[in-house]
C-alpha cells in the first residue's frame, strides 16, 4: 500500500503542473516579437556566453558536501539502535566520528573552506 | 485523541462490500490525489498571505487591502493574473530541461508534503524509514533549481541557480545532522511512531533537554536556508540578481517556484512541528490530571497546525528582521560553525542517550 501511495504522490505532482500548463495554454495569450526570446540583462542586448563560467568555490562545496553526505548515511543506522546498544556502540562510533572531524578538520586547514 | 485510522480503516471496509479490490485502491488513491492538490492549494494561499501581512506589520506598513476585505482575495487574484499570463519560451534555452525543472521541484515539494503526520492515523507516506525518505527526497529539489538555472541559459540564473545548490547542499548537512540527533532520542524513523512517542513520553525538545535545543536552534537556522528565505535569500538576491534561478521563467512557470517555496517552508515548519515539538501531541503537564483532559478534547490537527504555524511565524519573524548575508558568510556559518557544532551535538545526544540521562 505505501508504494501505491508513493506512486500516487509522485503522479499527483506531475498532473498537478500538466494541467495547471495545459489550463494556461488554453487561458494565456500569445504575441511573437524577437526581442521576448532574448536572454534577460536589465534593458540591453547580452553580451557573450551566457554558460560556463562560474566560481570554483562551488565545486569544492559540492566535493566536501559528498563526503560528509555519506558519512551522516553511516550514521543512521546506528542512531536507531543506539540506545540498545549502549555505551559500548557509542564508543565505537566516536572513532568513526573522530576521523570525519580530521577529514573536516584537513579541509580546513588547507584552506578549502575559505571562499577565494 | 482521536485515531483517524478508524475512519479510514470504516471508509475502506464499506467500499469493499460493494465494489472489487482494484477499484477500492484506485478510489482511495484518487481521494489521496485529490486531498494533496486541495490542502497544497490551501496551505499556498494562507502561507502567501500570511507572509505579506506579517512582512508588512514588521515594515509599519499595511499590507494588501484593496481585493477584497483586509485584502483576502489579493492571493486568489494574483494566481488568476499569473495563470492568465504568456509563458515565454527562450530562443536559447534548453528547452526540454527547461520545461522539466518545474516538475522536479514540485515532486520534491509534493513527495515531502505527503510525510507529514497530520493526526493520530492521518498520514499519506508512512515508512518506516520515514526521516531517511524526507531528506533522500528533499534532495530532488535542488537537482529542479540547478536544472532551472542552467537551461535557462542566461547570467543571472545561472549565477542564481549556482548559489542556491551550495546553499542547498550545505545546510542539507545540518538539517540532516539535526534529525539524527533527534533520531537518537527516538530510536525510529517512522513520523508516526516518533509522534506517538511524544504523545506518551513528553515533547522531545523537553525530554532532550540542551542537546534537543540546540538542535532546534541549529534546524531553524538551517531550515531557513533551505527554504532559500531570510537572512539566507541570496540565491534571489533582488538587488543583484533579479530572481534567481527563476528569471527567464514567465507567467506560471514562475508560479510554479512561488508556490513550492512557501510550501517548503510549511513543510519545513511542519517537520520542526512533528520531530522537536510533538506533532499533534497536546501539550502535556505532569500532575495535572484537569489540565491534560481538557488540552487531549482539542483534536490533533488543530495541535498540529498551532505549532507549524507558530514556526512559520518564527521564520518569518527572522526572515524580515535581518539583512542579507554573502555568500562566503553564508558557506562559513555552516561549515565552520553550524556543522561542528552539530557534530558535537550529536556526541552529547548519544551520552545523554547512552547514559539514561533524558527527562
Amino acid at each position: 500500500m505505501n508504494f501505491t501511495l508513493l506512486a500516487t504522490v509522485v503522479l499527483t505532482a506531475i498532473l498537478f503542473v500538466l494541467i495547471v500548463l495545459i489550463m494556461v495554454y488554453f487561458i494565456a495569450p500569445r504575441s511573437y516579437n524577437k526581442m521576448k526570446e532574448e536572454p534577460y540583462e536589465c534593458g540591453i542586448p547580452a553580451r557573450g556566453d551566457q554558460w560556463g563560467h562560474y566560481h570554483l568555490g562551488y565545486y569544492l562545496f559540492a566535493i566536501l558536501f559528498l563526503m560528509f553526505d555519506v558519512e551522516t548515511m553511516f550514521l543512521f543506522p546506528w542512531a536507531v539502535v543506539a540506545r540498545s546498544l549502549g555505551p559500548q556502540g557509542l564508543f565505537a562510533v566516536l572513532f568513526f566520528l573522530f576521523i570525519l572531524v580530521l577529514g573536516l578538520a584537513y579541509a580546513w586547514r588547507k584552506g578549502a573552506l575559505k571562499w577565494h | 485523541m482521536f485515531d483517524f485510522s478508524i475512519v479510514s480503516k470504516w471508509f475502506h471496509d464499506l467500499l469493499t462490500d460493494f465494489i472489487p479490490e482494484w477499484l477500492v485502491i484506485g478510489i482511495e488513491c484518487v481521494i489521496v490525489l485529490l486531498f494533496i492538490i486541495v490542502l497544497y492549494a490551501i496551505l499556498a494561499i494562507a502561507l502567501i498571505y500570511l507572509e505579506r501581512k506579517i512582512c508588512a506589520f514588521f515594515q509599519c506598513r499595511i499590507g494588501p487591502n484593496r481585493v477584497g476585505k483586509w485584502g483576502l482575495l489579493q492571493v486568489f487574484a494574483d494566481v488568476f493574473k499569473m495563470l492568465s499570463k504568456e509563458i515565454i519560451k527562450m530562443r536559447q534555452s534548453d528547452r526540454m530541461l527547461h520545461d522539466m525543472a518545474p516538475f522536479f521541484i514540485l515532486t520534491a515539494s509534493f513527495l515531502t508534503f505527503s510525510c507529514i503526520p497530520w493526526n493520530k492515523g492521518l498520514e499519506i507516506l508512512d515508512f518506516n524509514v520515514g526521516i531517511f525518505f524526507f531528506i533522500a527526497v528533499s534532495g530532488i529539489g535542488v537537482i529542479g533549481i540547478l536544472l532551472a538555472g542552467w537551461a535557462s541559459h542566461s547570467k543571472y540564473p545561472m549565477i542564481g541557480a549556482m548559489r542556491s545548490g551550495a546553499q542547498l547542499i550545505s545546510y542539507e548537512l545540518s538539517i540532516g545532522m539535526t534529525m539524527l540527533t533527534m533520531l537518537l532520542l527516538c530510536g525510529t524513523m517512522q513520523l508516526s511512531e516518533i509522534v506517538q512517542q511524544q504523545a506518551d513520553y513528553g515533547w522531545n525538545i523537553v525530554r532532550g533537554h540542551v542537546p534537543a535545543v540546540l538542535a532546534f536552534i541549529i534546524y531553524l537556522i538551517a531550515g531557513n536556508a533551505e527554504c532559500n528565505r531570510g537572512p539566507f535569500d541570496l540565491p534571489e538576491a533582488e538587488s543583484e540578481l533579479t530572481a534567481g534561478y527563476h528569471t527567464e521563467y514567465s507567467g506560471m512557470g514562475f508560479g510554479f517556484f512561488y508556490l513550492a517555496e512557501y510550501l517548503n517552508l510549511f513543510i519545513c515548519a511542519a517537520m520542526a512541528a512533528t520531530i522537536f515539538l510533538g506533532g499533534w501531541a497536546p501539550l502535556y503537564f505532569p500532575g495535572l490530571d484537569g489540565f491534560n483532559t481538557i488540552m487531549s478534547y482539542i483534536p490533533g490537527f488543530v495541535w498540529f497546525f498551532g505549532k507549524a504555524f507558530f514556526v512559520v511565524f518564527l521564520l518569518m519573524w527572522i526572515r524580515w528582521t535581518y539583512p542579507r548575508l554573502r555568500i562566503d558568510q553564508l558557506l562559513s556559518l555552516e561549515w565552520k560553525y553550524l556543522m561542528p557544532i552539530s557534530m558535537f551535538n550529536i556526541i552529547l545526544m548519544a551520552i545523554v542517550v547512552c547514559f539514561g540521562l533524558t527527562l
